[in-house]
């Protein structure tokens, strides 16, 4: 079993930020909507509504919701598989994003990524990717990009998670960052585990961001359970990045509180274990935060998760009602049609 | 006006027409920069260009490969140089699970105009592994495009030509072609690239080949013309997505056919074109189809052995009397 590393991730002085009212409400329900949506996405799972990989964020809300609101318009973000909470929290509708997993036509990629490759270029989302480790060059790439244009305001948010800091695209990737100055914010997701394999039985080396380190990139730790602390350590990072061009890496101490996938029987870490970190739920404990200070009611409370209920049950109509694609069109996204030659 | 120019030569001079035509042309790879690139194609482009544009990159294939992938969704037109096809195993990972994949995965949001020079093959004693040739791994890919220049023309022309692509192009050329000669015009035009071509017209036998092969081929055919076999001898040069109406309609005139390709036999892309003939053209066949392929061995590094991996104009030329 891998030891808790409670003590590791710093503790953020009990968020004594004053928020003013609105964005601390607003925080809460964009966390509400991941779990509620999570939710959703798992019963339909279980409806077989939903067929293939299904990698719940429960747990992990406040790494991306926190990690959105230090983001531009004009940012440009790569995620993972395990990325409906980047997904919603970035604007993508949850319509799409459930008709997606259906498989529909109306979904944000017409059906052909499910849950594990959600697109939405309007909204700068380059995209779910599946291979551990393989968004970060794409994302050094887009950084590249944006350097040799000089977009100099815009940054590349790139997530990935503990797991695929094992990978050798993530030392190489971080090397040619660090190495060209490219303006990339790496945010590793560290759940503890990579499926079934805790941290400490991965790495000889488990602090990630001495990792980031030997590759020359600045870096710092977060309590990723605390929707205040990931908001403002992204702000910094995302403000150091953006001054400087340069890449920054933040690892967010999480934890997800649901199976790596619906296929997994989670036989690898303990019950107990699992029950300490929901303590920390980043939910539970953002809404004790806000009631302790007078800022949460539970009408507050009801009134958001009714919205939340509603917006949900409209996905799910909305995916159940799409069409699906005409098979004539199977391999019409294979190429780039002859119109779209420059 | 026309000059004379080795292969080497020419896509030098593709690469700096491009740089200057388009500001977001840029190389990046390997020792392309300072070192002058590994097969000296890119030698003096650094001091012309700026280390901007011509860009040393460190041993990390699959990152700057990947890195070329997010720079074209960003906006750019990067051109990636791997040095040898043997190392691009190492950048197959963004290949096939990203540059191949993000157009149809997005549900065609996104296109990858990405381009991929590298050298491939055998002939210079560079054993088991700087020798391979893969291409038909690369054919094998949907959501690519496969291009394989055998003449100095196309090695200027299908650069031009895959710059102008919305997807991602792989050139591949043979290190062995390098030295050969030939015209290019001062503009260089883009190279048609949906095409094969006919480089000799026959009327007995076609002989189907592309790359370094190409050139085996065309002795052969000399040396077979000699005896009076008159041999069509067709270049493929992409062989994704394949000309099969070119290879269809030879095939419907001699009857008869040979794959030259210096890939393994097994699972090749010559299989793929027999099996191309065999289900579009059988009955126009007047004998089996069949192919000149390299022995299945890892390529040896001594030359008496190489020669006897790699298929050679004798070997092609009993093959075709084989069938007559
Ligand atoms: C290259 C590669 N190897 C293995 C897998 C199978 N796999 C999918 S997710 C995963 C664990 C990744 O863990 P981590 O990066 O920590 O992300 P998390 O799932 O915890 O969010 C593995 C091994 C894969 N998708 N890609
Ligand atoms: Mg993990």
């Amino acid at each position: 079993m891998a030891e808790v590393p409670l003590s590791s991730a710093p503790k953020v002085e009990v968020i004594k930020q004053d928020q003013d009212r609105e964005h601390a409400l607003f925080l809460l329900r964009e966390m509400l909507r991941i779990r509620r949506f999570e939710e959703k996405a798992a019963e339909v799972y279980t409806l077989g509504k939903i067929r293939g990989f299904l990698h719940l964020y429960i747990g992990e809300e406040a790494v991306a919701v926190g990690a959105m609101q230090a983001l531009t318009a004009n940012d440009r973000i790569v995620a993972t598989y395990r990325e409906h909470g980047q997904a919603l929290a970035r604007g993508i509708s949850a319509n799409s994003l459930m008709a997606e997993m259906y498989g529909k036509i109306t979904g944000c990629s017409h059906g052909h990524g499910g849950s594990m490759h959600f697109f939405d270029i309007s909204r700068r989302f380059y995209g779910g990717y599946a291979i551990v480790g393989g968004g970060l060059p794409v994302a050094v790439g887009l950084a590249l990009a944006d350097k040799l244009q000089h977009n100099e305001k815009t940054i590349t948010a790139c997530f990935f998670g503990d797991g695929a800091a094992a990978e050798g695209e993530f030392y190489e990737s971080l090397n040619l960052a660090a190495l060209w100055k490219l303006p990339v914010l790496f945010l590793c997701e560290n759940n503890l585990y990579a499926m079934g394999t805790a941290l400490d039985r991965a790495f000889a080396q488990t602090n990630i961001c001495l990792k980031a380190q030997a590759q020359g990139i600045e870096s710092e730790s977060v309590d990723g359970m605390s929707i205040l602390a990931v908001e403002a350590a992204t702000h910094r990072a995302a403000e150091a990045v953006r001054s400087t061009g340069r890449p920054f890496l933040l690892e967010l101490h999480t934890y997800r509180f649901r199976a790596h996938s619906m296929a997994d029987p989670d036989l690898y870490r303990t019950k107990k274990e699992i029950a300490e970190w929901q303590v920390r739920d980043p939910i539970k404990v953002f809404e004790q935060h806000l009631r302790e200070r007078g800022l949460l009611t539970d009408a507050d409370l009801a009134s958001l998760e009714s919205a939340i209920a509603h917006e949900l049950d409209e996905a799910v109509q909305f995916a159940d009602s799409s069409p699906w694609e005409p098979v004539e069109d199977l391999t019409r996204d294979v190429c780039t049609p002859e119109a779209g030659k420059s | 006006m026309k000059k004379k120019v080795t292969y080497r030569e020419a896509i030098r001079a593709a690469l700096r027409q491009a740089m200057r035509d388009d500001s977001r042309v840029f190389l990046m790879g390997e020792d392309v920069g300072r070192y002058g690139g590994a097969f000296a194609v890119s030698l003096g482009l650094l001091q012309e260009l700026g280390p901007e544009r011509i860009r040393d990159a460190p041993l990390s294939e699959s990152t700057f490969l990947g890195a070329g992938i997010g720079a074209a969704l960003g906006g750019m037109r990067p051109i990636v140089e791997i040095m040898t096809i043997n190392f691009s195993l190492l950048a197959l990972d963004q290949i096939v699970n990203n540059a191949a994949t993000l157009r149809h995965m997005s549900g065609g949001q996104l296109s990858v105009p990405l381009v991929v020079r590298m050298a491939s093959g055998g002939g210079r004693q560079m054993a088991a592994q700087h020798s391979h040739s893969l291409e038909g791994w690369y054919a094998h890919i949907p959501g690519i495009k496969v291009l394989t220049p055998a003449n100095v023309m196309d090695a200027a022309g299908m650069l031009i030509a895959a710059l102008r692509e919305p997807d991602p192009v792989f050139i591949f050329e043979h290190a062995t072609l390098y030295p050969l000669e030939g015209e290019i015009e001062e503009k260089i035009a883009p190279a048609d690239i949906s095409k094969a071509a006919i480089c000799r017209v026959g009327k007995d036998i076609t002989l189907i080949s592309y790359s370094a092969s190409l050139l085996k081929a065309l002795q052969a055919a000399d040396s077979l013309a000699k005896d009076g076999i008159e041999a069509e001898v067709i270049d493929l040069r992409v062989l994704r997505p394949l000309d099969t109406a070119t290879i269809l309609a030879s095939v419907s005139k001699t009857h008869r056919a040979v794959i030259v390709d210096e890939a393994w036999r097994t699972g090749s892309f010559a299989a793929e074109i027999s099996a191309q003939i065999m289900e579009q053209a059988f009955d126009e066949l007047d004998a089996p189809v069949s192919r000149v392929c390299s022995a299945e061995v890892p390529m040896p590094y001594a030359i008496h052995l190489e020669t006897a991996a790699l298929p050679q104009p004798d070997t092609i030329v009993t093959a075709v009397r084989n069938l007559m």
